[in-house]
This record gives C-alpha cells, sequence and structure tokens, in this order.
C-alpha cells in the first residue's frame, strides 16, 4: 500500500473540487442558498394518484431539495440556484423557490404539459415539459423557442458536491494520517478502507492492466469506483440531504464512461491501433468492414458502460417505488405491510447491486484500458 | 398502444435475461460442486457475468421506456 496513492486521489478530487466550486461561489453572490423556505401550494385538493408521474418525478433530477410535504399541503423545501441562459434575455440568476407552485419570476416559470415540436425530419413531436423551466410573456403564454438553456445547481450537482466533500475529508484525512504515522496495521476507517484500495489493486488493476503500467492508471480506478459507490449508497438513503439519483442519471454515467473512454483511447500503444487499422492475420481486402466495425467496437465499450450504470441504478429505484406506490393504488393499509416487506427485501437487492456496479464499473474500465496497453509478450 | 408493445418487449427481454442468468447459476453451482476450492473464484466470476447479462436486459428495459 503506498502513500502515493493517496496523494494521487487526493490531488485528484482536489481538482474537480476548484472546478465544480466556481459555479456555487458564483451562485451565493447575494443568495443564500441554506435557507428552509416554506410556500403554500395552494389548494391541497385529493387527486387521482397516478403511479407512473409520482415515480418519473421521484427518479428526475429537480430544481428545489424537497424534505417532507406537510398535512396542510405545504412543501418545505431546500430552494437551490438557478441560472439560465436566455435568447431573448440573457443570463439569469435566482432562487427557485421564486417559481415553485406555478409562480412566474422574470418571465420564467416551470413546464407543464407538452409542446408541439419539429424534431430533425419535419415530423411534429410531443415534448414533455415537466420538469423544464419555460419563458413565458405577461399573459403566461409561453414564448417562441421558449426553453432557456438551463445551467441550474440541480439537486444532482448539490450531491455530487455533498459526495466530493465526503471523498475529500476521508480520504485527505487518510493520505494525512499515512504520511504521519507511516505505514501500519490499519485503524479505523482506514481499517475499512484499506483492504477495499488493496482489493481494486491486487484483483482488479494488475490482472487485468499488467504489473508494469497499472500504477499509471490507479488513481482514475479508486477515484470512479469510490465515486460510483458512494452516490450508489447516498442514492439509495430517501431523506434529506441525501436521495438524488445521482449514478441514474444518464449524463453523470455519460461523463463517467466517457472519462474512461478517452483514457483508454489517449493511452492506446501502437498494438492497439495495429488491431483497430490493421488487424494482423486479416486480408486487406477485408479491411474495409473490418475498420468500421472496429471503430464501432471502440464506441460501444463506453456506450455499455454509461448504460448499465443507469440501467441498474434506475431500474432498481423503479421497483422499489412502484413496490410503495402499490399502497396508494390499493388504498389500503393493509397493503402496507407486504410492501413493505418485499421492499426491504428490494433494498437488500439493491445493496449488493450499489457494490456490484461500482466493482463492474471499475473492472470493465480497467479491462478496456488493459486492452489498449497490451504487453508484448501477449501477441 | 405502444405502452403494451413495450410492456411485451419488457417481457421478451427478461426471458432472454433469465435464461442466460439461470444458465450461468446452474453451471456455476456445477463447477462447485466439482471443484469446491475452487468456490470464491467461481462465484466472482458468476456474478461478473450475471451483471453483464443483466446490463443487456436492462438495456432493454430502457428502450422499451423511452419507446413509451
Amino acid at each position: 500500500m503506498s502513500v502515493r496513492y493517496f496523494a494521487f486521489i487526493s490531488t485528484l478530487f482536489f481538482g474537480i473540487g476548484l472546478f465544480t466550486a466556481a459555479p456555487q461561489l458564483l451562485a451565493q453572490d447575494g443568495h443564500h442558498a441554506e435557507s428552509v423556505s416554506e410556500e403554500q401550494t395552494g389548494d391541497a385538493h385529493k387527486e387521482e394518484f397516478n403511479a407512473t408521474e409520482y415515480i418519473l418525478e421521484h427518479i428526475a433530477d429537480s430544481h428545489e431539495w424537497h424534505i417532507l410535504t406537510r398535512k396542510n399541503g405545504q412543501n418545505v423545501a431546500v430552494p437551490l440556484p438557478v441560472i439560465l441562459y436566455s435568447k431573448h434575455s440573457g443570463f439569469h440568476l435566482f432562487l427557485s423557490k421564486h417559481i415553485a407552485h406555478g409562480h412566474t419570476h422574470d418571465g420564467f416559470q416551470m413546464g407543464h404539459g407538452t409542446i408541439q415540436v419539429k424534431n430533425r425530419k419535419g415530423e411534429i413531436v410531443n415534448k414533455s415539459l415537466n420538469g423544464k423551466i419555460v419563458e413565458v410573456d405577461e399573459h403566461g403564454e409561453m414564448v417562441e423557442e421558449g426553453l432557456p438553456l438551463d445551467f441550474s445547481m440541480t439537486k444532482n450537482v448539490c450531491m455530487m458536491m455533498l459526495s466530493l466533500i465526503i471523498l475529500l475529508w476521508v480520504f485527505l484525512g487518510l493520505a494525512k494520517s499515512y504520511k504521519k504515522m507511516g505505514i501500519r496495521e490499519p485503524k479505523g476507517l482506514a481499517g475499512f478502507i484499506e483492504p477495499v484500495i488493496v482489493f481494486i489493486e491486487e484483483d482488479v488493476a494488475i490482472p487485468n492492466i499488467g504489473e508494469e503500467k497499472y500504477a499509471r492508471y490507479m488513481p482514475y480506478l479508486l477515484t470512479v469506483f469510490f465515486f460510483v459507490l458512494l452516490n450508489n449508497l447516498m442514492g439509495m438513503i430517501p431523506f434529506f440531504p441525501f436521495g438524488a439519483n445521482v449514478t441514474g442519471n444518464i449524463a453523470v454515467t455519460m461523463v463517467l464512461a466517457l472519462f474512461t473512454f478517452i483514457i483508454t483511447t489517449f493511452s492506446g500503444n501502437k498494438s492497439y491501433w495495429q488491431h483497430i487499422f490493421n488487424t494482423p492475420g486479416v486480408p486487406v481486402w477485408l479491411a474495409p468492414i473490418m475498420i468500421p466495425v472496429e471503430i464501432i467496437g471502440m464506441l460501444t465499450k463506453p456506450f455499455a458502460l454509461m448504460v448499465r450504470l443507469f440501467a441498474n441504478i434506475t431500474a432498481g429505484h423503479i421497483i422499489v417505488l412502484s413496490l410503495i406506490s402499490m399502497i396508494f393504488i390499493f388504498k389500503s393499509i393493509f397493503m402496507s405491510v407486504p410492501s413493505l416487506v418485499m421492499v426491504l427485501f428490494m433494498d437488500c437487492i439493491e445493496l449488493l447491486v450499489a457494490f456490484l456496479q461500482a466493482y463492474i464499473f471499475t473492472l470493465l474500465s480497467a479491462l478496456f484500458i488493459g486492452l489498449a496497453v497490451p504487453e508484448h509478450h501477449h501477441d | 398502444m405502444t405502452g403494451t408493445l413495450a410492456a411485451i418487449g419488457a417481457g421478451l427481454a427478461v426471458i432472454g435475461a433469465g435464461l442466460g442468468i439461470g444458465r450461468i447459476g446452474g453451471q456455476a453451482m456445477d463447477a462447485i460442486a466439482r471443484q469446491p476450492e475452487a468456490g470464491g473464484k467461481i462465484q466472482t466470476a458468476m456474478i461478473i457475468s450475471a451483471a453483464l447479462i443483466e446490463g443487456v436486459a436492462l438495456f432493454a428495459v430502457v428502450v422499451s421506456m423511452m419507446s413509451n
């Protein structure tokens, strides 16, 4: 176990931290993001329970961090900064509580229902506006091209910052203690983290990347493992300040998979590129078929990585929410017992999946990197 | 109508994944019974392959959700 890895991870996280903290500093200018606001939801009339809507709302990202709904219909939520760029009126910065519950602020409000837009083929399709902010005129009608670019600090962004702080705190602290005390029997938190790091090193990195080159890629593998694991676990905790579905957001998993793709592509050695553009042992006239196939293969790997994590986490959350929805569909208190038993069972599986998916993401990243840097005696 | 078709698609995907994971589980049982001391390694490999197959099934679920 080398102290160097801790230093590596710490530096990497510090870099990411600075990068993602910048918008937060801007956002806090003039606003206080932490104040808890209470707002009236208007009339809290009983609606027909719609399970699909309820589930999709709970797995989606949101502009505010909902804590609870009171019995009288009041919502308690942490407002988050909204940052918008509109073609008509430029940049806007305000807190999400100004547009909560159908209010309009600076000509913006939360969209609902669907609009009809033309897609690339010129066909008219319905596009859902739920969860999106739209620009409206003084009559409350949506303006032409009224979907602003949305750079808001949403719930997922805040959750990622929280996980960043936790990871920085844990790993910087560990790095410091290793530096001060030297290599010794791990105690406390180190006793939990060190076996995991050794496991990633000995069972994931070395068999797949090789003894000589694995050290360069350890910081990335450890970072991605702990980031995915922590966010999977925190996504399972249903109450504030957790419960944002970060790894079940396809944009997040896309960026993670993109990292693997970039690392694989840039560390690919001669033999890797030779296998793509001039596969040994394959006749030249097959090249027009082989090269596109190999290039598609290059792209499908990160794509599969992206969809696997996203789909596993999202599907798990959908199943849990569906089981909870059963209570409200059957409108019976007796349904709550089987429902909760099944939810408990599903949560145990999800706990396994949380570890498994973090492990699989790291393992496959190591495998793809290993394919790009094969050692010479292999061929 | 699309909702129904998506449900059928999801069901078909589940059949495929069920066959795959069932086969992996059965073969792993066989392997562990033949060589119990290799149980740990076989289990790890089994979980990885099961997760890969599950990933493919979940692709189908995502496609069904998108078409819905």
